[in-house]
């Protein structure tokens, strides 16, 4: 796919690490400020639809990124169950235990498996927009050939 | 504040029939997206940051997936011309509607008066989150402690998806 003028091109690669770096923001502070791993996870995935509609890609590169990105997400969700599972086996017989210390309120690492949950989240919903995004984008460039 | 919501509630609808009734497709996925940044706005004048920070972004993305999508194949809507089967749909859905007036307006009179409704679970949340997850952010704390196991499935509902575009969409698995 082609890539657009040149100012779109300057914006974007200006305002695309920006976004990126909210993304995280939100993602690891998810259990002290609002949002958490949905949010911050598709804002993630907004800035790097931003940088590949705005700078354009060809096709092999799609594909490889593609590859990455559908392992990432299938590797992410499979992480956050087995975190749950090891609930089961730590303490007391819960699925979703909060096995880990809680902490202070209020700080950066606290809430015991929280943030680790929303890590993983955020990983997986920004892998599955971005896979959804280029299988779209993959499936025009393939008829079009 | 809730003139203001009315007021936003308003413009939405007005944007919905809007977007429903557009000849062009491009101009009602416009007036669709007035749709979803006024529930931005609602979000954000009822305290509710999480909600509104999610609604968007997704928003912005599939916007921008959707507008691509109309540019790529047609602006125009199709013509469906009036047949005998639109009888049979009107009918069927004014008979709906009637049914569901008539069990909503005996479920009502069976509920709590409006603005009192019972905080049994909410409350039991609200006072002790903070002390026994230890998030600061309660609605995180409950949908990772608490309820868990729903936002896993919220989880697997996206990653579902993915998966069944792939399986749908791709052309080399399938030859």
């Amino acid at each position: 796919m082609k890539g657009m003028s040149v100012i779109v091109k300057k914006v974007a690669q200006l305002m695309g690490g920006l976004i990126f770096v909210y993304g995280m923001y939100i993602i690891t502070h998810g259990h002290l400020t609002p949002g958490g791993g949905f949010a911050g996870g598709a804002l993630v995935a907004g800035a790097f639809i931003l940088l590949i509609l705005a700078n354009g890609s060809d096709y092999v590169r799609l594909k490889r990124q593609e590859e990455g990105s559908s392992v990432v997400e299938s590797s992410a969700v499979l992480t956050a169950l087995v975190l749950a599972v090891i609930g089961l086996f730590a303490g007391s017989l819960w699925f979703f235990n909060n096995y880990l210390p809680a902490g202070t309120a209020g700080e950066l690492l606290s809430a015991g498996v929280i943030p680790l949950y929303n890590i993983f989240i955020g990983m997986e919903v920004a892998a599955a927009l971005i896979t959804i995004f280029l299988a779209l984008v993959i499936y025009k460039e393939e008829i079009s050939r | 504040m809730e003139t203001l919501l009315l007021l936003i509630i308003g413009f939405m609808i007005i944007a919905g029939i809007t977007a429903i009734h557009a000849r062009d497709l491009l101009s009602a996925l416009i007036a669709q997206g007035f749709v979803g940044y006024g529930l931005v706005i609602c979000f954000l004048l009822l305290r509710a940051p999480d909600l509104a920070i999610v609604q968007i972004v997704v928003e912005t993305i599939t916007l921008i997936i959707m507008v691509a999508v109309v540019l790529d194949s047609t602006r125009k809507e199709l013509d469906v011309a009036a047949d005998k089967r639109q009888v049979r749909t009107i009918a069927a859905s004014i008979l709906f509607i009637a049914l569901l007036m008539v069990y909503f307006s005996r479920a009502i009179s069976a509920l709590n008066p409006f603005g009192e409704h019972t905080l049994r679970m909410s409350e039991a949340y609200v006072t002790g989150a903070v002390e026994q997850t230890g998030s600061l952010n309660l609605v995180t704390g409950i949908l990772w402690d608490f309820r868990g196991y729903d936002t896993l499935g919220e989880a697997t509902v996206l990653f579902t998806a993915a998966i069944g575009i792939l399986t749908i969409i791709r052309l080399t698995g399938k030859k």
